[in-house]
């Protein structure tokens, strides 16, 4: 059966050059990179030279790149890190949790978290746990396109200093800690205005974060010219493999470990490297360097062309957010009158592959936060499909596309009472 | 042609697979033994498993009872979707949780709140499994929908009808849910244990090697794993903020003398004898329930023999609505030896039921289902 994979943003392949740097690693070169052996050292150069790859392609030094396991990981520490007592980084010593177990819950009562309501769940809901440890979280909304406005943040952020002490008075002073927002969102694929909200940053001495798991390899990432402090990548996303990311920690930075164990990564990020993953993580980097900028060209024609056509040949039908900039592989479609679960099951049988919502949230019923964050009711949410082109999607694939989708949307719809219900309502607009 | 014409002329027809069949499967043995029995017959197939109610929804029941006979849960969609990679067919979970409470459970809980004993699982048939499932089977490509129901369905060739008839092991006879579905759904469904033992289910289980083959069967009610569906509707009355009576009700005998009080309609049934909480000389049933004055009407075995009552909410199914009385075998519970009957239609829809012999505890919400020897003429709600 002919099948297209247009899910690119849940995850892309291993690419053939990647896995062969990889392979070494499991046979050959196999040591701990934290032995003081020759096989040992080896590997270590492995991962140092992963870790300079990796840097490059968001133009960080070595020493500012993190291994952890993943996105999500990444944005964990973050986040976490951020808003639990501090050390600053790259410095070898922390302070010894459980002298300040207490301390640290009375201080959350005074942390304050800026992030959006478009962010992945591994923010939203590490925002959402430090609500309940006591935090306060400001959850910035966004425009129909899905774009946070820069000055929003800046009246968001709050800068109380801490007043002397009032008997029998009790207040809550709130400081914000870190400001969180994506570089580009995994359903939409637009692409927040960080340098402007960097600059804002800066200007207020506050650390900020970027999960720019979306964006890392698609278009180009520079850390210097976003003004950011955090960034969280994850290999599999351009190309490398599954389980491994890196996040970003700019010199300088107040950040606490989330991770306790042995010495490596100078025992920050304690846990036995993977090798492996890692030096797969840096030579996907390398190849996205490398043809980024072809790359992008090619997919966003290839991904315009699958948008134009499909609002073309399906009446009732909308691109999300698709005045927004965004990245070049994303194209999010309201398909009015149907459930975006049957299309998804109905396509997949046709050998078409995409997603409704997010990759995790299958099997939800909420509809996506990302789409009612934008202004799509409920309904909406449910009615739309994502499709996310790859560096290897090719022409065919896309003629296959346009083909079946309008196909399955024409079957849908005259199963679905919804969608008489629709055509009623709009019987003037087309 | 412009692309809106273009559009309408598309085929709506499935042209994915010739003949792909649906299959309802819940993790357990039967509906899985449908999918290798079907796939032995050559059908392509797609496995459907529904989320229907979340679990973890009511956080006081968490805990409680023993979790492998939970319906829907992790555990069962990881069961069907193992059967389905043995297998090798496609297998997909679909969420009806909004249809599931809207359809069974709010109104199991209305109804238990009303006096009335309900059927969920009738519900479920005819409202979510052969509604929507059957709507997204069609949508997706496939023409028919098959379960691990034990019942049967044939077309009558003479009258043109889609008949449901029992299964052939009456101890596993499922039409006694099935009342309700009308000839689109039964002509679109399959039911391809009807025909055989549970003990055959079970050896054709093992044969094919299911990994399910020795799974044992899930005997509550799915959203009630615990079986304890009064502190469900106490949790779940709760959190829909549906008022409980805060004070006790009384109970009474058949002529309003009140001999004790209650504490909510909902946890008595008719013909029930324990619970009535306190000793009295000769054994006493519940005879009826009165919600608006929150009184449990109780007394003596003879007094809960019925011999007529009435009906309303029919469908029917083998045969078409009758123009007068006619002749059935009636049964008006699950459990329930079919007693002769004249069932008399008033209208469409209600209608009256006289049993030949008065029968015991004839319960508001539960159903009369009219059989014919093996063939369900139709069914209503008792009143």
């Amino acid at each position: 059966m002919t099948r297209a994979y247009l899910d690119h943003n849940a995850t892309t392949p291993v690419e053939p050059a990647v896995l062969e740097a990889m392979l070494p690693y499991f046979s050959a070169d196999f040591a701990n990179a934290s032995s003081i052996h020759t096989p040992g050292q080896r590997a270590r150069a492995a991962v140092e030279a992963a870790r300079e790859q990796v840097a490059a392609l968001i133009n960080a030094k070595p020493q500012e790149i993190v291994f952890t396991s993943g996105g999500t990981e990444s944005d964990n520490h973050a986040i976490f890190g951020s808003v639990l007592p501090l050390v600053t980084w790259p410095s070898v010593r922390s302070p010894n949790p459980y002298d300040d177990i207490d301390r640290r819950k009375s201080i959350a009562h005074r942390k304050h978290v800026i992030s959006t309501t478009v962010e992945h769940e591994a923010v939203l809901n590490s925002c959402q746990e430090l609500e309940k440890r006591g935090a306060t979280v400001t959850y910035l909304a966004v425009n129909t396109n899905g774009i946070v406005d820069p000055e929003s943040v800046r009246r968001a952020i709050k800068t109380e200093q801490p007043r002397p002490f009032e008997h029998g008075v009790t207040r809550v002073e709130q400081q914000t800690q870190i400001i969180t927002i994506m570089h580009a969102n995994n359903e939409l694929g637009t692409i927040q205005p960080l340098e402007a909200i960097g600059r804002i940053a800066k200007e207020h001495n506050i650390p900020f974060h970027t999960d720019a798991v979306q964006s890392v390899g698609k278009i180009p990432v520079n850390v210097n010219t976003l003004n950011v402090d955090l960034l969280s990548l994850s290999a599999h996303k351009l190309y490398g493999p599954k389980g491994v990311g890196a996040l970003y920690i700019r010199t300088g930075t107040q950040i606490q470990q989330l991770l306790y164990g042995g010495h490596h990564q100078r025992g920050f990020r304690p846990g036995t490297e993977n090798v492996a993953g890692i030096v797969g993580l840096g030579k996907a980097a390398e190849l996205a360097q490398h043809s980024l900028a072809t790359d992008a060209a090619r997919i966003s024609v290839l991904r315009d062309k699958l948008e134009r056509g499909l609002l073309a040949r399906i009446p009732h039908t909308r691109a999300n957010s698709a005045a927004a900039s965004r990245t070049p592989n994303t194209t999010n479609i309201l398909f009015s009158g149907i459930e975006g679960e049957a299309l998804v099951i109905a396509l997949d049988l046709k050998g078409l592959a995409c997603s409704v919502g997010a990759a995790c949230s299958s099997g939800a019923v909420e509809p996506s936060h990302v789409l009612t964050a934008i202004g799509l009711s409920a309904e909406e949410a449910k009615s739309s499909l994502r499709f996310s082109l790859g560096r290897h999607t090719t022409e065919a694939e896309i003629a296959f596309a346009l083909d079946v989708i309008p196909a399955a949307v024409s079957q849908l719809r005259a199963l679905s009472p919804t969608y008489q219900k629709h055509l009623a309502a709009h019987h003037d607009q087309l | 042609m412009n692309a809106v014409a273009q559009f309408d002329a598309l085929p709506t027809s499935a042209e994915t697979q010739r003949g792909l069949i649906a299959v309802a499967m819940s993790g357990g043995v039967d509906s899985s033994t449908v999918a290798a029995v079907l796939q032995q017959q050559g059908h392509p197939i797609v496995g459907l498993t529904m989320q229907l109610w979340n679990q973890r929804r009511l956080p006081e029941l968490q805990g409680d009872g023993p979790k492998q006979h939970r319906c829907c849960s992790l555990d069962d969609v990881y069961d069907a979707k193992r059967v389905a990679q043995h297998l090798d067919f496609p297998h997909y979970v679909v969420n009806f949780e909004e249809q599931f409470e809207q359809r069974v459970v709010r109104p199991f809980v209305d109804q238990y709140l009303a006096g009335r004993t309900p059927i969920a699982c009738t519900n479920c048939n005819t409202d979510v499994k052969f509604e929507p499932l059957l709507r997204m089977a069609r949508q997706i490509g496939a023409e028919r929908l098959a379960t691990g129901h034990y019942a049967r369905i044939r077309r009558n060739g003479a009258t043109g009808r889609w008949e449901l008839l029992r299964a052939r092991d009456e101890s596993k006879d499922q039409s006694y849910f099935l009342w309700g579905l009308s000839q689109e759904q039964l002509s679109r469904s399959d039911f391809p244990l009807g025909e055989l033992t549970k003990e055959e289910v079970r050896a054709l289980a093992r044969r094919t090697n299911l990994p399910v083959a020795e799974k044992p069967e899930s005997m509550e009610l799915c959203f009630v794993p615990t079986g304890n569906y009064v502190q469900f509707i106490h949790a779940y009355a709760r959190e829909a903020q549906i008022p409980l009576s805060q004070t006790e009700g009384e109970i009474v005998t058949e002529d309003g003398v009140v001999i004790g009080h209650h504490h909510g309609v909902h946890n008595f049934t008719i013909g029930q004898r324990k619970g009535l909480g306190f000793a009295a000389g000769k054994p006493l049933y519940v005879l009826s329930i009165d919600p608006e004055k929150n009184r449990v009407i109780v007394g003596n075995d003879d007094a809960l023999r019925t011999t007529s009552f009435a009906v309303q909410d029919a469908n029917w199914v083998s045969v078409g609505l009758p123009l007068g009385p006619i002749r059935a075998q009636v049964k008006i519970r699950h459990k329930h030896e079919p007693a002769a009957a004249t069932v008399e239609p008033l209208s469409a829809s209600t209608g009256r039921v006289a049993f030949d012999v008065p029968q015991r505890a004839v319960t508001p919400g539960q159903a009369a289902v009219f059989y014919d020897g093996d063939r369900v003429l139709g069914g209503a709600w008792i009143r």
